[in-house]
């Protein structure tokens, strides 16, 4: 089953939301449009760049996904769209291509470095990568998917 | 913490601050040119890295070299170029030299630039590089690893107060502000009524309560220039009249002198609103305007009688 998850996921969501598996999903607070099209996947809300008529400095053709975002937060049940403005922490990159469904049940999705909760460790961990408590091995997609 | 944070704690006079040009060949002789130029009318200069996607020499070498001739640096950091270790890496070495002003932005994308071809990174967002690089002044990486004695860094980003969606604006500043941003500089705008709501937004939600707001104006002596920035750079958009204006105002020496009275204009408008610190300007005429402009505003190191009374400006 394990295995099985990424796979049904990303098969449930790509086709709704393009979505990019990078295992932390944010949908319900990005107005459900997914923060991971954005070319410049921005998880904090629109660059700079968007264009006078709301289209992407990048992508001409296509509607700024925060334009998008924006205006679909307001549609959402109340405490969704407070959660749009909630500061989203740094990507996990070791979660690309993991289920996000899975992270979610075990927490794994919602840990941070501790210098993003403003935590000064004293000392160098012996162990690289120590702060971050692992509670499961991601699950991940099986070889060849993306291919 | 730096001058400029001094500056604008103090609010006795708007800052004023600009833009370093591009340096790429020339070695430190070049760099110490453009800061003698500027050093008389600014207090602080944007130390780019890699402006519209272009390389040149480094946001770090550049902020370093500027401080060593005696102008005060506020080093851009795009998140375009580098993951979160490098970035963490070129804010905490260049603090090593005296680097204290860190400006915090997405970038361009490359696709801007003139090599479309290269990986785009944004490991962070700019306003999560906020967040860290106030953590480096707080004595921690994003790790968590402690860094013992840390640089007294004065954090902000930029903002576009003109580009959609334009209500969504402020909140993004908002948000910059509470990840630790001390400043924010403006994109280059040329709807007026935007930036008033825009910054009557922010000093309604707070913003300006920890964080200086730094319109910025661009000195232009064609309609052609206009045009281009319309046209070729993200997030600016001029309105047709506007270029009209200048365009129609007759010959080359006319429409120079027009392109420099809409500057002076929203210089004007944008200093006349409460909740601004001060004004950014970005110079692409490089003929002594932006003397002039400093001296009509009456704004800057030359005209701020604390500092010309102590003698602590040569202006
Ligand atoms: S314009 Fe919108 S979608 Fe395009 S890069 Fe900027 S934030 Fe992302």
């Amino acid at each position: 089953m394990a295995k099985l998850l990424p796979l049904l996921e990303h098969a449930v969501k790509k086709p709704v939301w393009d979505c990019r598996m990078c295992g932390q999903c944010v949908l319900h607070s990005t107005g459900m449009t997914c923060p991971m099209t954005c070319p410049k996947t921005l998880r904090n809300g629109p660059c700079g760049g968007v264009r006078e008529d709301g289209h992407c400095e990048v992508k001409p053709e296509m509607r700024c996904v925060w334009v998008k975002a924006e205006e679909r937060s307001h549609a959402l049940p109340h405490h969704w769209e407070e959660e749009f403005h909630d500061l989203r922490p740094p990507v996990d990159n070791r979660l690309q291509g993991t289920s996000s469904w899975t992270n979610l049940l075990t927490g794994r999705d919602r840990r941070t470095p501790a210098g993003w909760q403003g935590v000064a460790r004293e000392r160098h961990s012996a162990v690289p990568g120590a702060s971050m408590v692992e509670v499961d091995e991601p699950a991940t997609l099986p070889e060849g998917f993306h291919a | 913490m730096s001058r400029l944070s001094d500056l604008i704690a103090a609010g006795t006079r708007p800052v004023v601050t600009a833009e370093f040009p591009s340096i790429d060949g020339g070695g430190l002789p070049a760099v110490e040119r453009a800061a003698d130029e500027l050093r008389p009318y600014v207090d602080a200069v944007n130390a780019t890295d890699n402006p519209a996607a272009h390389a040149h020499a480094s946001n770090t070498s550049i902020a370093i070299g500027m401080a060593q001739f005696g102008l005060e640096p506020i080093m851009q950091v795009v998140c375009r170029d580098k993951n979160r270790l490098a970035m963490q890496a070129d804010i905490i070495g260049a603090s090593l030299f005296g680097v204290e002003n860190v400006a915090c932005l997405t970038g361009d994308d490359v696709t801007a630039g003139d090599e479309p071809e290269a990986r785009r990174v944004f490991d962070l967002d700019s306003t999560q590089l906020v967040k860290v690089a106030s953590g480096l002044a707080e004595g921690h990486y994003l790790s968590g690893r402690a860094i013992k004695q840390p640089p007294a860094l004065f954090v902000g980003a930029v903002e576009n107060p003109f580009a959609p969606p334009l209500d969504y604006r402020v909140l993004r500043a908002l948000k910059k502000s509470e990840a630790g941003a001390r400043f924010l500089q403006l994109q280059i705008g040329y709807y007026p009524e935007r930036l008033e709501a825009f910054v009557r937004g922010c000093v309604d939600a707070g913003v300006t309560r920890t964080t200086a707001l730094i319109p910025t104006v661009v000195l232009t002596k064609s309609a052609k220039a206009l045009s281009f920035m319309d046209e070729s750079v993200p997030g600016i958009s001029i309105p047709a009249d506007v270029i009209a204006r200048v365009a129609g105002a007759g010959d080359k020496d006319a429409i120079a002198e027009e392109s420099y009275r809409l500057t002076l204009e929203l210089s004007r408008h944008a200093l006349s609103l409460t909740g601004v610190s001060g004004i950014h300007l970005t110079d692409f005429r490089h003929d002594g305007s932006l003397e002039r402009l400093v001296r009509d505003l009456g704004i800057g190191p030359a005209f701020d009688p604390v500092a010309t009374a102590s003698g602590a400006t040569s202006g």
